[in-house]
């Protein structure tokens, strides 16, 4: 799948996941998708990023677009060296929470984009590698 | 960096202590980086002085950098930064400062050189102490203008939440821009104030300015309701634009127990209805 485009961005702080949110939007802008596809791709990115953040202890996202033959897709990959999710079916679950949140973030996150998938070892870190099709 | 490239800077500034202020200060006066508006002679020698005195200090012990007669020199670099910079000096004008040490004890080094072969060495050693000691000057100046970034930046939190009162009994709070923690904070404890402050019956919080609504803003928003309605305050959130909207039910977010309206105007007219005010244009038929 030919990558048209891809920037790494720090997610160390809540600042950095504001400039992840604004990165994808301007991608996603950029890559044509309409108001309400940015909207919800925006809104997963800004989940996973906080994910990345409050429970990886801080890692990088990879923003890609990509084309293939007729369309084009936004392509998000989160990386942390965290503690990892010991039960990814648990932690998709709606509700689910061992923070503070509504445990609706990675959930909500694969209903808003086409194609999500974990990776998570744990003591080692978690991976989420999500994509969107226009 | 070995001692034996330093030992010849240390015999300087110990030797030549009173030469080297002398002929720093002349260059001082000389060059652009004296600014006698903002400081008198007598005070930029006086940090010449104790410069002087605490590099010699320094590069005499033998300690390594992070020993504490380094420290003592990290630490008054840091203080005359951050006094200068309050003065008005730039970092360019501060680093300079730091910089022109480098002239007289060139030539203080060359006339004390006792094998010419080690020259150079003796000559890069002290040019990179000397780079190094300024570059820190412009750190510190620059880390202080971070927390004046951050100061400000917090200053703002407070400006950018105005909570206004539309009506008797009714409270508006127009939220703009990326509600991170912090800021919802203070939104929150700030509409919670004028609810008690006012009595107001009825709290409008609009979400037009607001870019992304994901599960932390929803989660501050539905617990801001919550307390409010503890105070006997109803909310409304309005605002919420149709691709917010259909986002929020993607997320599987419940606003169900939320009055949400489109427009801060439809809002503003429930709030009405429910605070026993007509509009008067419809002669009160909108209460039916
Ligand atoms: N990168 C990660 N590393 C380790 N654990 C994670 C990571 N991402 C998610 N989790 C775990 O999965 C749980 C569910 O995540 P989810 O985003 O759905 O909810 P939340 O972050 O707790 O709350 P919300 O996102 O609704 O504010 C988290 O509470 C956490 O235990
Ligand atoms: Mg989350």
């Amino acid at each position: 799948m030919p990558v048209q485009r891809s920037d790494a961005l720090p997610i160390r702080n809540a600042s950095d996941v504001v400039a992840v949110r604004q990165l994808v939007r301007t991608r996603a802008q950029e890559a044509g998708f309409n108001l309400v596809d940015q909207t919800r791709i925006v809104t997963a990115a800004s989940e996973l990023a906080r994910n990345t953040l409050d429970y990886g202890g801080g890692g990088r996202a990879t923003v890609q677009v990509l084309t293939e033959t007729g369309r084009t897709g936004l392509r998000m990959l989160f990386e942390d060296e965290g503690p990892g999710i010991p039960d990814i079916e648990l932690a998709l679950r709606d509700g689910y929470t061992t923070g503070h949140g509504l445990g609706l973030g990675l959930g909500g996150a694969r209903r808003l984009m086409n194609d999500l998938r974990i990776e998570s070892q744990p003591g080692k870190g978690t991976r989420v590698d999500t994509v969107r099709w226009r | 960096m070995p001692p034996s490239q330093t030992s010849a800077l240390a015999g300087v500034l110990q030797k030549d202590r009173a030469g080297v202020l002398q002929a720093w200060m002349q260059d001082q006066q000389a060059g652009s980086a004296a600014r006698p508006d903002l400081m008198p002679a007598s005070e930029v020698q006086d940090q010449a002085s104790q410069l002087l005195d605490l590099l010699a200090a320094a590069v005499g012990s033998g300690e390594g950098r992070d020993g504490s007669s380094w420290q003592a020199l990290r630490q008054f670099l840091a203080s005359i930064s951050t006094s200068r910079a309050a003065q008005g000096f730039s970092p360019v004008e501060t680093a300079a400062f730091v910089l022109s040490v480098k002239q007289p004890l060139f030539t203080k080094l060359q006339q004390r050189a006792a094998d010419p072969g080690q020259l150079p060495a003796e000559l890069w050693a002290m040019t990179t102490l000397i780079d190094d000691l300024a570059l820190q000057t412009t750190a510190v100046t620059l880390e202080a203008r971070d927390r004046m970034i951050a100061r400000q930046q917090e200053e703002m939190l407070e400006l950018s939440t105005p909570v206004v009162k539309l009506w008797d009994g009714i409270l508006a709070l127009p939220m703009i821009g990326t509600l991170d923690s912090a800021r919802t904070q203070v939104v929150m404890e700030s509409l919670l104030q004028r609810i008690v402050q006012t009595g107001a019956e009825v709290a409008i919080i609009d979400i037009t300015g607001v870019p992304t609504v994901d599960t932390l803003v929803a989660q501050h928003l539905i617990k801001t309701v919550t307390a409010a309605r503890l105070m006997g305050a109803d909310c409304i959130i309005s605002g919420i634009r149709p691709q917010i909207a259909a986002t929020i039910v993607h997320l599987g977010v419940d606003l169900t127990n939320v009055d949400t309206k489109a427009t801060l105007a439809d809002a503003f007219r429930l709030a009405l209805r429910r605070t026993g005010h007509a509009l008067g244009k419809s002669n009160g038929s909108e209460r039916a």
